[in-house]
Protein backbone atom coordinates (compact mmCIF):
# COMPACT_ATOMS: atom_id res chain seq x y z
CA UNK A 1 0.00 0.00 0.00
CA UNK A 2 1.18 3.47 -0.81
CA UNK A 3 1.55 5.63 2.27
CA UNK A 4 2.86 8.75 0.56
CA UNK A 5 -0.39 10.65 1.03
CA UNK A 6 -0.28 9.85 4.71
CA UNK A 7 3.22 11.16 5.24
CA UNK A 8 2.40 14.16 3.13
CA UNK A 9 -0.60 14.81 5.37
CA UNK A 10 1.58 14.65 8.43
CA UNK A 11 4.14 17.11 7.11
CA UNK A 12 3.77 20.46 8.89
CA UNK A 13 3.34 22.77 5.88
CA UNK A 14 0.72 20.52 4.38
CA UNK A 15 -1.10 20.01 7.66
CA UNK A 16 -0.99 23.73 8.30
CA UNK A 17 -2.70 24.46 5.01
CA UNK A 18 -5.29 21.67 5.32
CA UNK A 19 -6.12 22.65 8.90
CA UNK A 20 -6.77 26.17 7.65
CA UNK A 21 -9.37 25.11 5.14
CA UNK A 22 -10.85 22.42 7.44
CA UNK A 23 -11.40 25.06 10.11
CA UNK A 24 -13.85 26.79 7.80
CA UNK A 25 -15.42 23.52 6.68
CA UNK A 26 -16.09 22.56 10.30
CA UNK A 27 -16.76 26.06 11.56
CA UNK A 28 -19.61 27.21 9.34
CA UNK A 29 -21.74 24.05 9.61
CA UNK A 30 -21.11 24.13 13.36
CA UNK A 31 -22.31 27.72 13.52
CA UNK A 32 -25.47 26.98 11.52
CA UNK A 33 -26.25 23.78 13.42
CA UNK A 34 -25.81 25.44 16.80
CA UNK A 35 -28.09 28.33 15.76
CA UNK A 36 -30.69 25.81 14.52
CA UNK A 37 -30.31 23.67 17.63
CA UNK A 38 -30.66 26.66 19.94
CA UNK A 39 -33.75 27.82 18.10
CA UNK A 40 -35.26 24.36 18.23
CA UNK A 41 -34.30 23.81 21.83
CA UNK A 42 -35.06 27.18 23.34
CA UNK A 43 -38.08 28.24 21.30
CA UNK A 44 -39.72 25.36 19.43
CA UNK A 45 -39.43 22.60 22.02
CA UNK A 46 -42.20 22.56 24.65
CA UNK A 47 -41.38 22.95 28.33
CA UNK A 48 -40.87 19.72 30.24
CA UNK A 49 -43.92 18.68 32.27
CA UNK A 50 -41.79 18.05 35.34
CA UNK A 51 -38.80 20.31 35.00
CA UNK A 52 -40.38 23.25 33.18
CA UNK A 53 -38.00 25.42 31.25
CA UNK A 54 -35.04 24.40 33.39
CA UNK A 55 -34.55 21.27 31.30
CA UNK A 56 -33.43 23.41 28.36
CA UNK A 57 -29.92 23.62 29.75
CA UNK A 58 -29.54 20.03 28.56
CA UNK A 59 -28.95 21.45 25.07
CA UNK A 60 -25.63 22.80 26.29
CA UNK A 61 -24.98 20.32 29.08
CA UNK A 62 -25.31 17.03 27.21
CA UNK A 63 -23.16 18.06 24.19
CA UNK A 64 -20.49 19.36 26.57
CA UNK A 65 -20.50 16.14 28.56
CA UNK A 66 -20.30 14.13 25.32
CA UNK A 67 -17.40 16.23 24.08
CA UNK A 68 -15.57 16.01 27.39
CA UNK A 69 -15.31 12.25 26.82
CA UNK A 70 -15.01 12.33 23.04
CA UNK A 71 -12.08 14.74 23.20
CA UNK A 72 -10.30 12.61 25.78
CA UNK A 73 -10.74 9.68 23.43
CA UNK A 74 -9.41 11.72 20.51
CA UNK A 75 -6.47 12.88 22.60
CA UNK A 76 -5.62 9.33 23.64
CA UNK A 77 -5.95 8.06 20.07
CA UNK A 78 -3.66 10.83 18.84
CA UNK A 79 -1.28 9.95 21.67
CA UNK A 80 -1.18 6.29 20.60
CA UNK A 81 -0.55 7.27 16.97
CA UNK A 82 2.14 9.71 18.01
CA UNK A 83 3.87 7.19 20.26
CA UNK A 84 3.80 4.24 17.89
CA UNK A 85 4.48 5.88 14.53
CA UNK A 86 6.36 8.84 15.97
CA UNK A 87 4.20 11.32 14.10
CA UNK A 88 4.76 14.77 15.55
CA UNK A 89 1.51 16.05 14.10
CA UNK A 90 -0.43 13.55 16.23
CA UNK A 91 1.26 14.93 19.34
CA UNK A 92 0.32 18.41 18.17
CA UNK A 93 -3.31 17.26 17.89
CA UNK A 94 -3.17 15.86 21.41
CA UNK A 95 -1.59 19.06 22.71
CA UNK A 96 -4.21 21.19 20.98
CA UNK A 97 -7.09 19.01 22.20
CA UNK A 98 -6.36 18.92 25.93
CA UNK A 99 -7.37 22.51 26.79
CA UNK A 100 -10.52 22.25 24.64
CA UNK A 101 -11.50 19.04 26.40
CA UNK A 102 -10.85 20.56 29.79
CA UNK A 103 -13.01 23.56 28.87
CA UNK A 104 -15.92 21.36 27.82
CA UNK A 105 -15.56 19.28 30.97
CA UNK A 106 -15.71 22.46 32.98
CA UNK A 107 -18.72 23.62 30.96
CA UNK A 108 -20.48 20.31 31.58
CA UNK A 109 -19.84 20.63 35.32
CA UNK A 110 -20.93 24.28 35.39
CA UNK A 111 -24.15 23.71 33.45
CA UNK A 112 -24.81 20.64 35.59
CA UNK A 113 -24.48 22.75 38.70
CA UNK A 114 -26.77 25.46 37.32
CA UNK A 115 -29.33 22.79 36.47
CA UNK A 116 -28.90 21.09 39.83
CA UNK A 117 -29.71 24.20 41.84
CA UNK A 118 -33.44 24.33 40.93
CA UNK A 119 -33.79 20.55 40.45
CA UNK A 120 -31.97 19.09 43.41
CA UNK A 121 -31.93 22.29 45.47
CA UNK A 122 -28.14 22.36 45.62
CA UNK A 123 -25.28 23.37 43.36
CA UNK A 124 -23.35 20.21 43.91
CA UNK A 125 -24.12 16.68 45.00
CA UNK A 126 -21.61 13.85 45.22
CA UNK A 127 -23.41 11.99 42.53
CA UNK A 128 -21.61 9.39 40.46
CA UNK A 129 -21.64 11.10 37.09
CA UNK A 130 -20.82 14.52 38.48
CA UNK A 131 -17.92 13.05 40.41
CA UNK A 132 -16.53 11.10 37.48
CA UNK A 133 -16.82 14.23 35.35
CA UNK A 134 -14.83 16.07 38.01
CA UNK A 135 -12.20 13.32 37.96
CA UNK A 136 -12.08 13.64 34.18
CA UNK A 137 -11.30 17.33 34.67
CA UNK A 138 -8.47 16.31 37.01
CA UNK A 139 -7.15 13.88 34.40
CA UNK A 140 -7.10 16.67 31.82
CA UNK A 141 -5.38 18.90 34.36
CA UNK A 142 -2.74 16.22 34.93
CA UNK A 143 -1.98 15.84 31.22
CA UNK A 144 -1.78 19.61 30.75
CA UNK A 145 0.33 20.09 33.87
CA UNK A 146 2.77 17.39 32.80
CA UNK A 147 3.10 18.92 29.35
CA UNK A 148 3.64 22.36 30.82
CA UNK A 149 6.33 21.14 33.24
CA UNK A 150 8.62 19.59 30.66
CA UNK A 151 10.73 22.01 28.66
CA UNK A 152 11.91 19.59 26.02
CA UNK A 153 9.16 19.45 23.41
CA UNK A 154 9.75 15.85 22.36
CA UNK A 155 9.81 14.54 25.90
CA UNK A 156 6.73 16.59 26.80
CA UNK A 157 4.89 15.08 23.85
CA UNK A 158 5.71 11.50 24.63
CA UNK A 159 5.36 11.73 28.40
CA UNK A 160 1.91 13.28 28.17
CA UNK A 161 1.00 10.68 25.55
CA UNK A 162 1.85 7.88 28.01
CA UNK A 163 -0.19 9.62 30.68
CA UNK A 164 -3.16 10.07 28.34
CA UNK A 165 -3.08 6.36 27.52
CA UNK A 166 -2.82 5.38 31.19
CA UNK A 167 -5.76 7.69 31.81
CA UNK A 168 -7.89 6.17 29.08
CA UNK A 169 -7.27 2.67 30.48
CA UNK A 170 -8.27 3.93 33.90
CA UNK A 171 -11.28 5.90 32.74
CA UNK A 172 -13.75 2.98 32.71
CA UNK A 173 -12.49 1.81 36.09
CA UNK A 174 -12.89 5.29 37.53
CA UNK A 175 -16.30 5.67 35.95
CA UNK A 176 -17.71 2.40 37.23
CA UNK A 177 -16.17 2.60 40.66
CA UNK A 178 -17.64 6.04 41.13
CA UNK A 179 -20.91 4.74 39.77
CA UNK A 180 -21.11 1.93 42.29
CA UNK A 181 -19.95 4.29 44.97
CA UNK A 182 -23.01 6.49 44.75
CA UNK A 183 -25.67 7.29 42.24
CA UNK A 184 -28.64 9.59 41.97
CA UNK A 185 -28.21 11.16 38.55
CA UNK A 186 -31.08 10.57 36.20
CA UNK A 187 -30.55 7.81 33.68
CA UNK A 188 -28.88 8.82 30.47
CA UNK A 189 -31.56 9.68 27.94
CA UNK A 190 -29.61 9.02 24.80
CA UNK A 191 -27.99 5.66 25.44
CA UNK A 192 -31.19 3.85 24.60
CA UNK A 193 -30.71 4.28 20.91
CA UNK A 194 -33.72 2.23 19.84
CA UNK A 195 -36.30 4.14 21.83
CA UNK A 196 -35.12 7.38 23.39
CA UNK A 197 -37.18 8.45 26.38
CA UNK A 198 -37.49 11.96 25.02
CA UNK A 199 -40.19 13.43 22.82
CA UNK A 200 -39.18 13.98 19.21
CA UNK A 201 -39.53 17.74 19.27
CA UNK A 202 -37.26 17.88 22.29
CA UNK A 203 -34.88 15.32 20.88
CA UNK A 204 -33.98 16.69 17.46
CA UNK A 205 -32.54 19.97 18.76
CA UNK A 206 -30.39 17.91 21.12
CA UNK A 207 -29.04 15.78 18.28
CA UNK A 208 -28.45 18.89 16.19
CA UNK A 209 -26.60 20.49 19.09
CA UNK A 210 -24.51 17.33 19.59
CA UNK A 211 -23.44 17.42 15.97
CA UNK A 212 -22.94 21.17 16.03
CA UNK A 213 -20.78 21.04 19.17
CA UNK A 214 -18.70 18.21 17.73
CA UNK A 215 -18.09 20.16 14.54
CA UNK A 216 -17.28 23.21 16.64
CA UNK A 217 -14.64 21.14 18.42
CA UNK A 218 -13.28 20.20 15.00
CA UNK A 219 -13.07 23.84 14.00
CA UNK A 220 -11.43 24.98 17.22
CA UNK A 221 -9.06 22.04 17.07
CA UNK A 222 -7.95 23.06 13.56
CA UNK A 223 -7.36 26.65 14.65
CA UNK A 224 -5.41 25.53 17.71
CA UNK A 225 -3.54 22.98 15.64
CA UNK A 226 -2.38 25.74 13.31
CA UNK A 227 -1.14 27.74 16.27
CA UNK A 228 0.55 24.63 17.66
CA UNK A 229 2.27 23.96 14.31
CA UNK A 230 3.44 27.58 14.15
CA UNK A 231 4.84 27.33 17.66
CA UNK A 232 6.66 24.08 16.91
CA UNK A 233 7.94 25.07 13.50
CA UNK A 234 8.83 28.66 14.25
CA UNK A 235 12.37 28.18 13.00
CA UNK A 236 11.47 26.15 9.91
CA UNK A 237 12.36 27.41 6.48
CA UNK A 238 8.94 26.74 4.93
CA UNK A 239 7.40 29.23 7.31
CA UNK A 240 9.83 31.98 6.33
CA UNK A 241 9.43 31.18 2.66
CA UNK A 242 5.67 30.98 2.65
CA UNK A 243 4.83 33.46 5.39
CA UNK A 244 1.54 35.10 4.65
CA UNK A 245 0.19 32.40 2.38
CA UNK B 1 28.52 -12.86 26.34
CA UNK B 2 26.16 -14.50 28.77
CA UNK B 3 23.27 -12.56 30.22
CA UNK B 4 21.91 -13.07 33.68
CA UNK B 5 18.59 -14.95 33.70
CA UNK B 6 15.67 -12.60 34.07
CA UNK B 7 14.47 -13.89 37.42
CA UNK B 8 17.84 -13.53 39.08
CA UNK B 9 18.29 -10.06 37.56
CA UNK B 10 14.93 -9.00 38.95
CA UNK B 11 15.79 -10.56 42.31
CA UNK B 12 19.08 -8.67 42.33
CA UNK B 13 17.29 -5.37 41.71
CA UNK B 14 14.77 -6.19 44.42
CA UNK B 15 17.42 -7.11 46.99
CA UNK B 16 19.57 -4.14 46.10
CA UNK B 17 16.68 -1.74 46.70
CA UNK B 18 15.85 -3.40 50.01
CA UNK B 19 19.47 -3.22 51.09
CA UNK B 20 19.68 0.46 50.15
CA UNK B 21 16.52 1.12 52.13
CA UNK B 22 17.88 -0.69 55.18
CA UNK B 23 21.12 1.32 54.97
CA UNK B 24 19.17 4.56 54.76
CA UNK B 25 16.36 3.47 57.01
CA UNK B 26 15.73 7.01 58.23
CA UNK B 27 14.60 7.99 54.77
CA UNK B 28 12.52 4.86 54.31
CA UNK B 29 10.74 5.49 57.61
CA UNK B 30 9.56 8.97 56.63
CA UNK B 31 6.31 7.90 54.91
CA UNK B 32 5.53 5.79 57.95
CA UNK B 33 5.98 8.78 60.26
CA UNK B 34 3.88 10.82 57.88
CA UNK B 35 1.08 8.24 58.05
CA UNK B 36 1.12 8.23 61.83
CA UNK B 37 1.15 12.03 62.02
CA UNK B 38 -1.62 12.63 59.49
CA UNK B 39 -3.90 10.17 61.27
CA UNK B 40 -3.14 12.02 64.51
CA UNK B 41 -4.30 15.28 62.96
CA UNK B 42 -7.86 14.05 62.59
CA UNK B 43 -8.70 13.39 66.25
CA UNK B 44 -7.17 16.78 67.05
CA UNK B 45 -9.29 18.46 64.38
CA UNK B 46 -12.54 16.52 64.83
CA UNK B 47 -12.56 15.92 68.57
CA UNK B 48 -11.54 12.95 70.68
CA UNK B 49 -14.88 11.10 70.68
CA UNK B 50 -14.11 7.54 69.55
CA UNK B 51 -17.69 6.91 68.48
CA UNK B 52 -17.53 9.76 66.00
CA UNK B 53 -14.01 8.93 64.86
CA UNK B 54 -15.05 5.37 64.17
CA UNK B 55 -17.57 6.63 61.61
CA UNK B 56 -14.83 8.25 59.51
CA UNK B 57 -11.90 6.01 60.46
CA UNK B 58 -11.93 4.09 57.17
CA UNK B 59 -11.68 7.28 55.15
CA UNK B 60 -9.00 8.80 57.39
CA UNK B 61 -6.80 5.72 57.29
CA UNK B 62 -7.12 5.37 53.56
CA UNK B 63 -6.48 9.00 52.68
CA UNK B 64 -3.46 9.00 54.99
CA UNK B 65 -2.13 5.77 53.45
CA UNK B 66 -2.65 7.18 49.95
CA UNK B 67 -0.72 10.34 50.71
CA UNK B 68 2.02 8.44 52.51
CA UNK B 69 2.46 6.12 49.51
CA UNK B 70 2.70 9.10 47.19
CA UNK B 71 5.34 10.64 49.40
CA UNK B 72 7.52 7.58 49.20
CA UNK B 73 7.11 6.84 45.52
CA UNK B 74 8.62 10.15 44.45
CA UNK B 75 12.12 8.91 45.15
CA UNK B 76 11.61 5.53 43.48
CA UNK B 77 13.79 6.20 40.42
CA UNK B 78 15.51 9.43 41.34
CA UNK B 79 18.74 8.11 42.85
CA UNK B 80 19.11 5.53 40.09
CA UNK B 81 18.57 8.23 37.50
CA UNK B 82 21.14 10.55 39.04
CA UNK B 83 23.95 7.99 39.42
CA UNK B 84 23.36 6.29 36.07
CA UNK B 85 22.07 2.95 37.37
CA UNK B 86 18.88 3.43 35.43
CA UNK B 87 20.76 3.80 32.18
CA UNK B 88 22.70 0.63 32.94
CA UNK B 89 19.40 -1.18 33.49
CA UNK B 90 18.16 0.04 30.12
CA UNK B 91 21.20 -1.13 28.22
CA UNK B 92 21.53 -4.37 30.20
CA UNK B 93 19.41 -6.29 27.70
CA UNK B 94 16.93 -7.26 30.38
CA UNK B 95 13.29 -6.31 29.82
CA UNK B 96 12.96 -2.95 31.53
CA UNK B 97 9.34 -3.64 32.48
CA UNK B 98 10.40 -6.60 34.64
CA UNK B 99 13.12 -4.62 36.36
CA UNK B 100 10.58 -1.86 36.96
CA UNK B 101 8.24 -4.45 38.45
CA UNK B 102 11.04 -5.59 40.78
CA UNK B 103 11.66 -2.00 41.82
CA UNK B 104 7.95 -1.50 42.38
CA UNK B 105 7.78 -4.65 44.49
CA UNK B 106 10.76 -3.44 46.51
CA UNK B 107 9.07 -0.10 46.99
CA UNK B 108 5.94 -1.81 48.27
CA UNK B 109 8.01 -3.87 50.71
CA UNK B 110 9.75 -0.75 51.99
CA UNK B 111 6.83 1.66 52.00
CA UNK B 112 3.56 -0.30 51.76
CA UNK B 113 4.23 -3.21 54.07
CA UNK B 114 5.20 -1.03 57.07
CA UNK B 115 1.95 0.89 56.59
CA UNK B 116 0.05 -2.40 56.69
CA UNK B 117 1.84 -3.42 59.86
CA UNK B 118 1.34 -0.12 61.67
CA UNK B 119 -2.26 0.37 60.54
CA UNK B 120 -3.89 -1.75 63.32
CA UNK B 121 -2.08 0.38 65.90
CA UNK B 122 -3.24 3.63 64.33
CA UNK B 123 -6.73 2.23 63.73
CA UNK B 124 -7.03 1.27 67.38
CA UNK B 125 -6.52 4.91 68.24
CA UNK B 126 -9.39 5.84 65.94
CA UNK B 127 -11.79 3.44 67.65
CA UNK B 128 -11.81 0.76 64.98
CA UNK B 129 -13.05 -2.50 66.57
CA UNK B 130 -10.67 -5.46 66.71
CA UNK B 131 -12.81 -7.55 64.39
CA UNK B 132 -12.26 -5.08 61.54
CA UNK B 133 -8.47 -4.99 61.81
CA UNK B 134 -7.94 -7.98 59.56
CA UNK B 135 -10.00 -6.42 56.75
CA UNK B 136 -8.20 -3.14 57.34
CA UNK B 137 -4.76 -4.69 56.93
CA UNK B 138 -5.85 -6.61 53.86
CA UNK B 139 -7.36 -3.56 52.20
CA UNK B 140 -4.35 -1.35 53.00
CA UNK B 141 -2.05 -4.09 51.74
CA UNK B 142 -3.88 -4.46 48.42
CA UNK B 143 -4.33 -0.72 48.12
CA UNK B 144 -0.71 0.22 48.71
CA UNK B 145 0.21 -2.34 46.05
CA UNK B 146 -2.04 -0.53 43.55
CA UNK B 147 -0.61 2.79 44.66
CA UNK B 148 2.96 1.58 44.25
CA UNK B 149 2.15 0.54 40.68
CA UNK B 150 0.36 3.79 39.79
CA UNK B 151 2.89 5.88 41.66
CA UNK B 152 5.72 4.23 39.75
CA UNK B 153 4.15 5.44 36.49
CA UNK B 154 3.89 8.98 37.82
CA UNK B 155 7.37 8.83 39.27
CA UNK B 156 8.82 7.65 35.95
CA UNK B 157 7.00 10.38 34.04
CA UNK B 158 8.13 13.18 36.35
CA UNK B 159 11.69 11.91 36.65
CA UNK B 160 14.20 14.72 36.87
CA UNK B 161 11.64 17.51 36.69
CA UNK B 162 11.77 20.56 38.90
CA UNK B 163 8.97 20.53 41.47
CA UNK B 164 8.13 17.02 40.42
CA UNK B 165 6.46 16.10 43.70
CA UNK B 166 3.40 18.33 43.33
CA UNK B 167 3.07 17.27 39.72
CA UNK B 168 3.33 13.62 40.74
CA UNK B 169 0.36 14.05 43.07
CA UNK B 170 -1.63 15.76 40.31
CA UNK B 171 -0.99 12.86 37.97
CA UNK B 172 -1.49 9.96 40.34
CA UNK B 173 -4.34 11.05 42.62
CA UNK B 174 -7.14 10.90 40.01
CA UNK B 175 -5.94 7.46 38.95
CA UNK B 176 -5.86 6.26 42.55
CA UNK B 177 -9.44 7.19 43.38
CA UNK B 178 -11.05 3.84 42.50
CA UNK B 179 -8.69 2.16 44.97
CA UNK B 180 -9.59 4.75 47.58
CA UNK B 181 -13.31 4.21 47.01
CA UNK B 182 -13.23 0.45 47.46
CA UNK B 183 -10.53 0.40 50.11
CA UNK B 184 -12.30 2.87 52.36
CA UNK B 185 -15.60 1.14 51.69
CA UNK B 186 -14.18 -2.23 52.73
CA UNK B 187 -12.87 -0.81 56.00
CA UNK B 188 -16.14 0.97 56.62
CA UNK B 189 -18.16 -2.19 56.04
CA UNK B 190 -15.90 -4.16 58.37
CA UNK B 191 -16.26 -1.51 61.07
CA UNK B 192 -20.03 -1.85 60.83
CA UNK B 193 -19.76 -5.61 61.12
CA UNK B 194 -20.61 -6.45 57.52
CA UNK B 195 -18.67 -8.75 55.23
CA UNK B 196 -16.23 -6.71 53.14
CA UNK B 197 -15.66 -9.47 50.64
CA UNK B 198 -16.99 -7.57 47.61
CA UNK B 199 -14.83 -4.44 47.78
CA UNK B 200 -11.80 -6.51 48.78
CA UNK B 201 -12.18 -8.72 45.73
CA UNK B 202 -12.52 -5.65 43.53
CA UNK B 203 -9.38 -4.22 45.11
CA UNK B 204 -7.58 -7.48 44.40
CA UNK B 205 -8.76 -7.37 40.78
CA UNK B 206 -7.45 -3.81 40.45
CA UNK B 207 -4.13 -4.89 41.92
CA UNK B 208 -3.82 -7.69 39.38
CA UNK B 209 -4.63 -5.25 36.58
CA UNK B 210 -2.19 -2.65 37.89
CA UNK B 211 0.64 -5.13 38.35
CA UNK B 212 0.04 -6.51 34.85
CA UNK B 213 -0.19 -3.27 32.93
CA UNK B 214 1.75 -0.70 34.96
CA UNK B 215 5.27 -2.15 34.36
CA UNK B 216 4.89 -1.63 30.61
CA UNK B 217 3.81 1.98 31.15
CA UNK B 218 6.63 2.53 33.65
CA UNK B 219 9.18 1.15 31.20
CA UNK B 220 7.87 3.38 28.38
CA UNK B 221 7.89 6.40 30.68
CA UNK B 222 11.42 5.66 31.91
CA UNK B 223 12.73 5.44 28.37
CA UNK B 224 11.14 8.79 27.55
CA UNK B 225 12.34 10.50 30.70
CA UNK B 226 15.88 9.17 30.73
CA UNK B 227 16.71 9.96 27.12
Amino acid sequence: MNWTWFHKLASPPHAYRIAGSLAAWFGWPAFLLIIAGLYGGLILAPADYQQGDAFRIVYVHAPSAWLSMFIYGTMATAAVIGLIWRIKLAHAVAAASAPIGASFTFLALATGAIWGKPMWGTWWVWDARLTSELLLLFLYAGVMALRASIDDRDRADRASAVLAIVGVVNLPIIHYSVYWWNTLHQESTLTKIGKPSMAGEMLWPLLVMLLGFTLYYGAVLMVRLRAEILRRERDASWLRAGAGS
Amino acid sequence: MTTTPLVSAATLVYRRDLLLAVRHWGQAAQPLMFFAMVTTLFPLALGPDLGELRQVAGGILWVAALLASLLGVELLFRADHVDGTLEQMMVSGQPLAMLALAKGAAHWTICGLPLVLISPLVAGGLGVPGAALCTLMLSIGLGTGILSALGAIGSALTLGLRRGSVLLSLLVLPLAMPALIFGARAVDMAIHGESARGPLLLLAAMLVLAVTLAPAAVAAALRISAE
